[in-house]
């Protein structure tokens, strides 16, 4: 199913009002660049027919000196990004397009950041209000157009990373920012182990740091801001200055998981605290957002030998493990949930959408 | 009777200096920060430990009773106000700093740490807890969790939802939750992002993890006058255009400057309009390039004059009056009323011709300071509670400043929370589905209803009766009655 070309909200009510009352199921999608994002049974498609929303698009407001951009859910993030360039301003959560052009409501909808996540703050962080048309047809407004905002629940956080299980997020204003003056990249050759260790004493100092990656025996840093705070850092900070293009190209690959260990067919991605030692893990790794994320890569592994390692050393250093890519395991490729959180996502889901007809089992099995 | 077949039931579990019962001990709690509302609780407990906090709540479940949650009683928006047949929970003697790593950059709090002892515990790393509210030597960090406060650094360095990465606590179920962590992004819903700024209506915080930031090398802060607000206001927009993210950028009117200068001699400019604080932070270059880009865009903006903090006492200086305007407006008026809307930045000028008329219309003084560069406005209504009407007045004052910042593309508080105080005004800014979203979220924690009962989401008879008071414009009905 697709949304009429240039569809309008109503049409969009229509399409949603219709399938809650004939509880179709409905697969919201976008440019798709995320579709293989998601709980879902092995070697099937998540359930549903597929409501594609990129004919709800355009950039509703735009003021620069507001430090606001609101648009339609089906925006391409290119458009967007184009014309926060043409002021000088940009996306700081740097959200992952995976080679393709995804529409702004999957970016939020999936809540995924890139590299400058620790120094700049994640997607939720620059969401400032956001529209949700749930199952019954409301329209919803929550947050809105301003940096501060504290009327009722902060619920157009929660929308991000929702997967659209609570209904469509049809339209959403983010908070942008000027595009740092400077950047520079320095690559320091440094162990796993003597990197992180690195990028948290690095860290609890007054550097202007937007990136910490390390890979195949080598640091990155990143600093962006003022010209003279880059330089001053850089000159205290020592290393080797990477030359600007080939420093875009690896904070692309990072930020788009392009990097080449993302060709292998298995791939772990876990979320720890910034200062856990390397853990003994097999397979390649990546380590990103200053420590705090590290990819696992490897060809063909037994998946659930692997999710009992990776899960429980994730869990044990205080962490998650999502299998990001390779069959999921028995108990799926979300980190379970705490039961009592389990059982909020349940009542959330039975209010927003009781007859299940959005993204069912995309988050959580049986949701 | 009721108080005291619960208080026997609480006195099982808690030591008797931990229930409080009589009159003159429960005094003490009748209100927070708003004092406009005053209510004695049925009981006043104040647990010392995590386990003691989820009794109360498992008991007071079983037994049916409301539980409102407070910190240090600072919030200015009802939050805490106590409920007539209810427990009043108080998270004072959960004080504990307990642990600061420097390493990871984080400290774990009970929810009773004053926001301050944070900043001065991490300070010998060279770290500090970024959101800083005005009131940040008394409020606590689980009443900064349930407020979302911000404070004169946030444009640059976040709210409190920016800045906390977990938290633990209990539902009224007496369910334990932890939220976040140490590790970011976990997967699900973000139920940390729904779960701060709730105002103690989906789970009382027992423990708090945040993220400290270094302290940055310098700090200097200008000081601009404008001879006209809009100008003033104009100029704020205009830092942000030219790219610049200030540490603060605050704007104060001359009815605010003129009351706190007397109160703390800052050095303002009394002659101005209004004056505009704007911080630079970094390293010591960065810092002389930004505070020169800064003084470039206010002189082309129409300031009148300009003045550099050389010191850091000095810059202490220029901010103290900021931070002194509420007790200042204690000082020049007996009773005062603290308005908290945000609008978008262009209409800051506007806002204040606005609020001028509205003076004249209610016959009452109103001085301002805003987080400018967030575009958050306090109006500060002056008045007198024990003249007959004037209180009334100015919450009609205040009820309209807020329509106003709606109709502006804004919201009734940019920080201090909805509570009872702005309870009403919901009714403007959300409609009956989108409150009926918000009583869903809070079913979905406390399908009791007992969690903090009657705040931040007006019920539906509430809005139609608001709204019936409302088409008789102004002239408010039985106005002699207490309306909440
Ligand atoms: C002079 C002055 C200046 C101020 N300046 C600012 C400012 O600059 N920025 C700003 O944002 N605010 C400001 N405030 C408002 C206030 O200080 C903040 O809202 C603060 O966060 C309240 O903290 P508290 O500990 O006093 O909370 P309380 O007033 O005790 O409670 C506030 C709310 O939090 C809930 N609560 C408290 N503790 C918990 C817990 N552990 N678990 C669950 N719920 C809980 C209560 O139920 C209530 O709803 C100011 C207040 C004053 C008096």
């Amino acid at each position: 199913m697709t949304a009429p070309p240039g569809a309008t909200l109503s049409e969009l009510r229509e399409c949603v009002t219709a399938a809650h009352h004939e509880r179709k199921r409905l697969r919201l999608r976008g440019a798709g660049t995320k579709d293989f994002y998601g709980e879902c049974v092995v070697g099937e498609p998540v359930a549903g027919d597929a409501l594609d929303l990129r004919s709800y698009r355009g950039i509703v407001d735009y003021e620069p000196s507001e430090l606001v951009l609101t648009a339609r859910c089906g925006t391409a993030l290119s458009e967007i990004e184009t014309a926060l360039a043409e002021r000088g301003q940009f996306l700081a959560f740097e959200p992952p397009a995976f080679g393709g052009d995804p529409t702004i409501g999957g970016v939020i909808a999936a809540g995924l950041s890139g590299p400058r996540r620790m120094y700049a703050g994640a997607a939720r962080d620059f969401v400032l209000g956001a529209t949700l048309l749930d199952a019954r047809g409301e329209v919803l407004r929550f947050g809105g157009q301003v940096m501060k905002n504290v009327a009722g629940f902060d619920v157009s956080r929660l929308l991000c990373g929702s997967l659209g299980i609570l209904g469509i997020i049809t339209e959403v204003s983010l908070k942008v920012l000027p595009m740092p003056r400077a950047e520079e990249t320095l690559r320091f050759p440094l162990s796993a182990q003597e990197a992180v260790a690195a990028f948290n004493r690095w860290s609890g100092q007054p550097l202007p740091i937007s990136g910490a990656a390390w890979c195949e025996g080598a640091a990155y840093l990143r600093l962006s801001g003022a010209a003279s705070a880059v330089r001053t850092a850089k000159e205290g900070l020592g290393g080797e200055r990477v030359e600007a293009t080939s420093a875009a190209q690896w904070w692309n690959a990072l930020r788009h998981c392009s990097h080449p260990i993302f060709n292998n067919s298995s791939i772990w991605r876990l979320s720890l605290p910034d200062t856990t030692a390397p853990l003994t893990l097999p397979g390649e790794l990546l380590i990103d957002w200053g420590g705090a994320l590290r990819w696992y890569a490897s060809e063909d592994r037994d998946p659930d030998a692997q999710n009992v390692d990776v899960r429980a050393a994730a869990s044990a250093a205080g962490g998650t493990a999502i299998c990001w890519r390779g069959p999921a395991p028995s108990t799926g490729r979300f980190h379970p949930l705490q039961p009592a959180v389990a059982e909020l996502h349940r009542r959330l889901k039975e209010r927003f959408d009781p007859h299940g007809i959005f993204n069912p089992g995309r988050m959580i099995a049986g949701l | 009777m009721r108080q005291h077949d619960v208080a026997a039931a609480l006195r099982q579990l808690l030591p008797a200096d931990s229930v409080l019962s009589r009159d003159e001990e429960l005094h003490p709690y009748e209100c927070d920060g708003l004092t406009a509302f005053r209510q004695i609780p049925m009981l006043v407990v104040l647990p010392r430990t995590e386990e003691e906090v989820r009794q109360v709540l498992v008991t007071c479940r079983r037994l049916e009773v409301p539980v409102v949650a407070r910190g240090s009683g600072t919030g200015l928006s009802g939050g805490a106000t106590p409920h007539a047949s209810g427990v009043l929970l108080s998270l004072a003697r959960l004080n504990k700093i307990l642990e600061i790593d420097a390493l990871a950059r984080i400290a774990r709090l009970q929810p009773g740490v004053r926001n301050l002892q944070v900043s001065d515990a991490a300070a010998p790393h060279g770290l500090y807890y970024a959101p800083d509210p005005s009131s940040q030597i008394a409020c606590s960090i689980g009443g900064n969790v349930a407020e979302n406060s911000g404070g004169v650094h946030c444009l640059k360095y976040g709210l409190t939802v920016h800045n906390v990465l977990g938290i633990r606590g209990y539902t009224m179920e007496g369910e334990l939750l932890e939220l976040g962590s140490r590790a970011p992004d976990r997967p699900g819903l973000d139920l940390l992002a729904l779960a701060i700024g709730s105002e103690g209506l989906l789970m009382v915080v027992t423990e708090v993890i945040v993220k400290l930031v270094p302290r940055p090398q310098l700090a200097r802060v200008v000081m601009a006058s404008f001879a006209d607000v809009c100008e003033a206001g104009n100029a704020v927009a205009a830092i942000i255009a030219a790219g610049i993210i200030p540490a603060g950028l605050e704007m104060m009117d001359r009815k605010a400057t003129a009351a706190v200068e007397p109160f703390v001699q800052a050095g303002y400019d009394l002659a101005a309009e209004a004056i505009l604080l704007a911080e630079a932070d970094g390293t010591p270059e960065e810092v002389a390039d930004q505070i020169a880009e800064i003084e470039g865009v206010l002189s082309t903006a129409g300031a009148t004059a300009m003045t550099v903090s050389n010191t850091e006492a000095e810059r202490l200086r220029f901010w103290s009056g900021r931070k002194n305007a509420f007790p200042a407006a204690g000082r020049v008026s007996p009773d005062y009323y603290c308005m908290d809307g945000t609008i978008p930045r262009k209409n800051l000028g506007p806002m204040l011709k606005a609020i001028e008329a509205m003076e004249t219309r209610y016959g009452l003084r109103c001085m301002n300071v805003f987080h400018a560069g967030d575009g958050n406005l306090h109006p500060l209504i002056l008045f007198d509670a024990n003249t007959p009407g004037e209180w009334e007045r100015a919450d009609r004052f205040g009820a309209e400043i807020l329509e106003l910042c709606v109709r502006l593309g804004g919201t009734i508080t940019g920080e201090h929370g909805v509570g009872i105080e702005k309870i009403n005004s919901m009714c403007v800014q959300f409609s009956e589905a989108e409150r009926a979203a918000f009583f869903a979220v809070k079913a979905a924690f406390d399908p009791a209803g007992l969690l903090n009962p009657g705040k931040a989401i007006p019920t539906l008879a509430r809005c139609a009766e608001y709204g019936k008071m409302h088409v008789r414009g102004g002239a408010l009905p039985h106005s002699d009655l207490p309306r909440f």
